[in-house]
């Protein structure tokens, strides 16, 4: 509560709150609030040439080149964008914790052995080996999601291993060794609280990474197949036309940039909030 | 010293060694067959067989690898399956085009990030830096293929002051460079203004203003040097995000680099290519990495080496 208190003090990290809130509610009540069947091509959606309509008019936004409506493209884009958003960034965060905190406590050859691997995957050009895990699945939402967990699983796994190694030195962890305490009380009652604050804050700020790679592979065509909307594939299906139909880049465009700095805020003043070193830094 | 550097190497070896094994199961696991892609649709089963065979995938996986390693140590990165030529004379093609955009675009992250952090630190808390940091926030939550296509539409589409992608002059490479680095000129004026209002607050500049020096010297002799060192140790790292990034710029403005190369080679599944981009790409990665480090160790004895 005190956290939540926090963050609504920063403008900027409420402004963020405030859009995750509304792309949420967006993302759940989309069958209701979108004013028309995503996947409805309308006769009377393109002009008599067969070019897309331009926003205003009965489309708020426009239609897209198959005369579907723009607005509600994006309002079911919301679902695709947040559900791989918190599913991949959360598996991630998962894999990460635990691959960085058991090799961080247990050390020896099989954290060496971890490390190691996790230094492999970080030599792997994360758009290269996400392209190459998307060929080899055939892409659906869940795949799309798994793919980007395996590939960003890796940056948390080497911040928890580095965190949890320092927090193993420290006096508290040797008081609790001459104490007595068994390891799995070590872990959990003494190690694992403190390692709580990055968990919150990599599971926040890594959404917008998440969210950010998700379009990425769509717009490449390798992500969320088409029909089913996403904001990146909406941008590939029509990019050949951005010319004469911007607003079909514009608009799915401007909703990931602020769906992913939403996430960027308030991850951020999370990070301040709950470690106060951190204050000011990058 | 020559140990530390020694084992480093050795490290940068095995890691190399590990990306290409890793890189060839998972290649080996596409479900398309590089074969049907190399024969055509109609080709009789004989013509695909014999292709096979003449490929050597009729071979178990591991030989297959053996004979790939065996010739990498030659120095041989295979042909490509589709366009009849070396793969290594293929990448060596494309690279100058991508080493261009490259160095473009870190000249552009850098040349914004840095002004824009050291204009944010000195004027702490005033609206422009408040403003700042918020574009910074922006620029890296912009993906690269909305912010090029974007610059496209405006700068070459409506003003029509750059042409519309290709490659050629000076003009071509402003508007891909801009995007490849507006998300890292995010990263490096937030790092670069916590750097600067941390030397800031040292002794040393307190002493230089004492001496009476006036404040564009001691800002620009003391601090800004002192704050850089650390904010330009992190170039190493950019390597690995623009091994990702060029494969987007380089598809949005027809950039005729490594990115298309390798982007193509997924369409058709000409393996060879794949295979040598990703090695070429972790080499350049894990130097990259290498050479962040040993940077940090000139700059900082204080690192004791393990």
């Amino acid at each position: 509560m005190t956290i939540l208190r926090a963050v609504l003090r920063r403008k900027l990290a409420l402004f963020g709150l405030v859009v995750i809130v509304l792309a949420v509610l967006a993302a759940l009540l989309a069958p209701w609030i979108a004013p028309a069947d995503p996947y409805r091509q309308f006769f009377d959606g393109l002009t008599l040439q067969g070019a897309p309509l331009p926003p205003g008019g009965d489309f708020i936004l426009g239609t897209d080149l198959l005369g579907r409506d723009l607005l509600s493209r994006l309002i079911h884009g919301a679902r695709t964008s947040l559900v791989i958003g918190v599913a991949a960034n959360g598996i991630a965060v998962m894999i990460g914790s635990l691959i960085g905190i058991t090799a961080g406590f247990f050390r020896g050859l099989p954290g060496a052995l971890l490390m190691r691997f996790t230094d492999l995957m970080m030599a792997f050009p994360a758009l290269l080996l996400a392209i190459v895990l998307a060929a080899i699945f055939k892409p659906s939402l869940w795949i799309v999601a798994m793919v980007i967990a395996l590939v960003n699983w890796v940056q948390v796994a080497r911040i928890m291993y580095t965190e949890t190694v320092s927090l193993a030195e420290r006096d508290f962890i040797a008081a609790g060794v001459s104490l007595g305490a068994s390891r799995a009380r070590l872990l959990f009652r003494h190690i694992a609280p403190h390692l709580l604050p990055s968990v919150i804050v990599f599971g926040t700020l890594g959404i917008s990474t998440t969210v950010l790679l998700e379009a990425t592979l769509s717009y490449l065509g390798i992500g969320v197949q088409p029909p089913t909307p996403s904001w990146g594939n909406i941008i590939f299906e029509n990019q050949t036309y951005f010319a004469s139909a911007p607003w079909l880049v514009f608009f799915p465009g401007l909703a990931i940039i602020i769906l992913a700095l939403a996430f960027n805020l308030v991850g951020d003043a999370l990070r301040e909030i709950l470690d106060p070193t951190m204050k000011g830094k990058f | 010293m020559a140990a530390y550097l020694l084992r480093r190497l050795l490290e940068v070896v095995l890691i190399l060694f590990g990306v290409s094994v890793i890189t060839y199961l998972l290649l080996y696991l596409l479900p398309a067959d590089p074969v049907r892609q190399i024969a055509g649709r109609s080709a009789s089963q004989e013509t695909v067989e014999s292709i096979r065979r003449q490929l050597g995938l009729d071979l178990p996986v591991y030989q297959q690898y053996w004979r790939y390693l065996t010739g990498l140590l030659h120095g041989d990165l295979g042909r490509s399956y589709i366009q009849r030529s070396e793969v290594s004379a293929l990448i060596a093609g494309r690279l100058p085009a991508s080493l261009q955009l490259m160095v473009a675009g870190i000249l552009a992250e850098l040349v914004l990030g840095l002004s824009m952090g050291i204009y944010s630190a000195l004027h702490r808390n005033s609206s422009t830096d408040n403003a700042l940091m918020v574009i910074a926030f922006i620029a890296v939550s912009a993906p690269q293929f909305v912010v090029g296509i974007l610059l496209l539409y405006v700068f070459a589409v409506k003003l029509g002051w750059f042409p519309i992608g290709g490659y050629g002059d000076l003009r071509h490479v402003i508007l891909p460079a801009l995007t490849l680095g507006i998300m890292g000129a995010g990263w490096y004026s937030r790092m670069m203004r916590s750097s600067m209002l941390n030397v800031l607050e040292q002794d040393f500049i307190r002493t230089a203003r004492a001496k009476g020096l006036s404040r564009f010297r001691v800002i620009a002799r003391h601090a800004v040097p002192n704050a850089l060192l650390p904010v330009i140790a992190m170039i190493g790292f950019d390597i690995g995000i623009f091994m990702s990034g060029i494969v987007v710029v380089e598809s949005v403005f027809g950039w005729p680099g490594i990115g298309q190369l390798t982007w193509q080679a997924i369409q058709r599944v000409d393996i060879p290519i794949i295979m040598g981009v990703t090695l070429i790409a972790a080499f350049f990665i894990v130097m990259g990495n290498l050479l962040a480090d040993i940077v940090a160790l000139f700059m900082d004895p204080r690192i004791k080496l393990k």
